[in-house]
């Protein structure tokens, strides 16, 4: 299959030609497949924001090329806004670029910039609210007398409005309770189910990553160690603890009871499959 | 292109240039004015240049990263040298064309107002790349305690100016973060006409200022709980005390502005 984003090559450093220079990415090379749901793992420091601001435009790599459909982004660098509509990126903690006086305009400032107007603008904001869960009496709200969850779903609302090809979430749960970081979890995946599109999410949670992504791909010292389907990652438990990273608590249990003699696939990474997977020795040794 | 704003930048390093008193630095930088402003012909200035070169030179400090920030100005230097260059009346007229006179005495003028503003921006900023802004609050504090006597609230003015100095990085960030996300969202803030590109902003400035006002917030919060009550009774984690190297760089400073007003006295 075609990649929809490929990223060839890429190094960025900040502050060249002065004291401070460091390279944040090297020579990093990764695919992005449509329709799936890339998790970008890694921990603070591995290059991760800044690999995702070249996806869409907003850095410019120092070397190397980021390909979208199979074309340099940079080629036409008056066109690089249209990139970025196509490839929709919400910030960590996004709630803080709310601005607007009503959660709907705000929503609409994005489309807007895309030069649409009237009921299909409307549509839009209504459909992107849709997706985040926020209620219509909302909308006429200001986006500044919401809560802090409701305002995280006001600003990634605003950057589904403009239907991109592919949504970008950095660290899309961060500071959540766990009700919110699950419902909004859930919000986004059933917004993948129903439209189809590319999502990158990028996080330092494993299990937020495990739970979510169909590939993985592992940052670590400013390139990509690993990519792979959760399972295949996983299975790698002891190289992902050699970066700093560690793997879900179930892989953890599982790899525990390998460990001691429990013939498990220690690779397992959602509580079902520990489940079976007892389940099955448990038949095995013709227990039930 | 925010991060290229180079005023009040620190250099981290441990030269003599570093570990000098702020008080001492702060009176340099002084004196270094008042000489450079008294100086009158190309000995003095050479002179000044000289010190100025053996400052930087034991600072350790680019020349690279002193230069560059000179650009913000350039505009001003080279709007000074042009007036100078044609207002400046005199007797030996070297060049005139139409309402165009120049003589050599603008000549003159022009090149020593150039030098001299090259030489004091670069002068003052050595004293901002070698000292951090917190040091040099400290220091101008204690420079300043005097004119407490007067009722002057010396105290609050200078952790103003701390606070203000810590923040502007912050606020840097701040502002490069907000303006990445709007543009991810198709914001425009380099082309249109200046009516267009001033209404961008709005969706700049407003976070901006709500976050502001919210680290102003949480500041003040986090001062009262470690029971900050202004600087009556406050004492110094590092207290300033002059050493050996600053009286020997006052003894240099003198000695070159002495020079200066010895030469100023015979027109060199």
């Amino acid at each position: 299959m075609e990649p929809i984003i490929r990223v060839e090559h890429l190094t960025h450093t900040y502050g060249e030609g002065t004291p401070f220079c460091r390279s944040a990415v090297q020579d990093l090379s990764l695919d992005i497949y449509p329709g799936e749901i890339l998790g970008i793992i890694g921990h603070t420091g591995s290059g991760k924001s800044t690999l995702i601001q070249h996806l869409n435009g907003l850095l410019k790599p120092t070397e190397g090329r980021i390909l979208f459909h199979g074309r340099d982004i940079w080629e036409d660098p008056k066109k690089i806004r249209d990139v970025r509509f196509r490839v929709g990126l919400v910030f960590q903690y996004p709630e803080y670029q709310l601005f607007e006086e009503t959660v709907s305009k705000d929503i609409a400032f994005g489309p807007k910039n895309m030069g649409l107007t009237g009921a299909e603008l409307e549509e839009r904001v209504h459909e992107a609210a849709g997706f985040v869960g926020l209620k219509t009496d909302l909308l006429e709200k200001s986006p500044f007398e919401l809560s802090g969850g409701q305002k995280r779903r006001v600003a990634i609302a605003g950057v589904i409005a403009m239907m991109p090809e592919v949504l970008i979430l950095d660290e899309p749960s961060a500071g959540l309770d766990p009700e919110g970081r699950e419902s909004l979890l859930r919000k986004i995946r059933s917004y993948h189910k129903a439209t189809g599109s590319t999502v990158v999410l990028v996080s330092h949670s494993m299990d937020e990553i495990a739970e979510n992504a169909d590939r993985i791909a592992v940052l670590a010292d400013a390139g990509v160690v690993m990519t792979g389907t959760p399972h295949e990652v996983f299975s790698r438990g002891k190289e992902l603890e050699a970066v700093g990273l560690s793997v879900p608590q179930v892989t953890k249990v599982a790899m525990a009871l390998k460990e001691r003699g429990v013939d498990v696939d220690p690779a397992v990474y959602t509580i079902g499959e520990l489940r079976d997977e007892l389940l099955r020795l448990k038949g095995g040794e013709g227990g039930c | 292109m925010l991060k290229d704003i180079t005023l009040g930048q620190y250099f981290p390093g441990n030269t003599v240039a570093h570990r000098l008193d702020p008080r001492t630095k702060l009176i340099m930088v002084v004196l270094y004015i008042v000489a450079l402003f008294c100086s009158v012909w190309f000995v003095s200035y050479a002179l000044m240049a000289l010190a100025l070169g053996a400052c930087i030179a034991v600072s350790k400090v680019p020349l690279k990263s002193l230069v560059r920030g000179l650009k913000p100005i350039v505009v001003i230097i080279i709007f000074t040298g042009v007036i100078n260059l044609f207002w400046t009346p005199g007797e030996n007229l070297l060049f005139s064309w139409w309402i165009i006179r120049i003589y050599e005495e603008g000549v003159l003028r022009a090149l020593f107002m150039v030098i001299r503003i090259v030489m004091l921006i670069m002068g003052t900023f050595l004293l901002t790349y070698t000292t951090s802004p917190i040091t040099l609050t400290d220091g101008l504090e204690s420079l300043l305690g005097p004119l407490k006597k007067l009722h002057l609230p010396i105290h609050e003015l200078s952790m103003m100016m701390s606070i203000a100095l810590r923040f502007i990085p912050t606020l840097i960030e701040e502002t490069d973060k907000i303006m990445s996300a709007q543009k991810a969202r198709g914001a425009d803030f380099e082309t249109g006409s200046l009516f267009q590109r001033a209404k961008a902003l709005v969706p700049l400035l407003v976070p901006l200022f709500i976050s502001a006002f919210r680290r102003a917030d949480e500041l003040a919060v986090a001062m009262e709980c470690r029971c900050y009550h202004g600087g009556e009774g406050r004492t110094k984690l590092k207290v300033l005390r002059y050493r050996g190297i600053d009286y020997g760089a006052f003894a240099i400073s003198a000695a070159v502005v002495a020079l200066v007003f010895l030469l100023r006295h015979y027109g060199l």
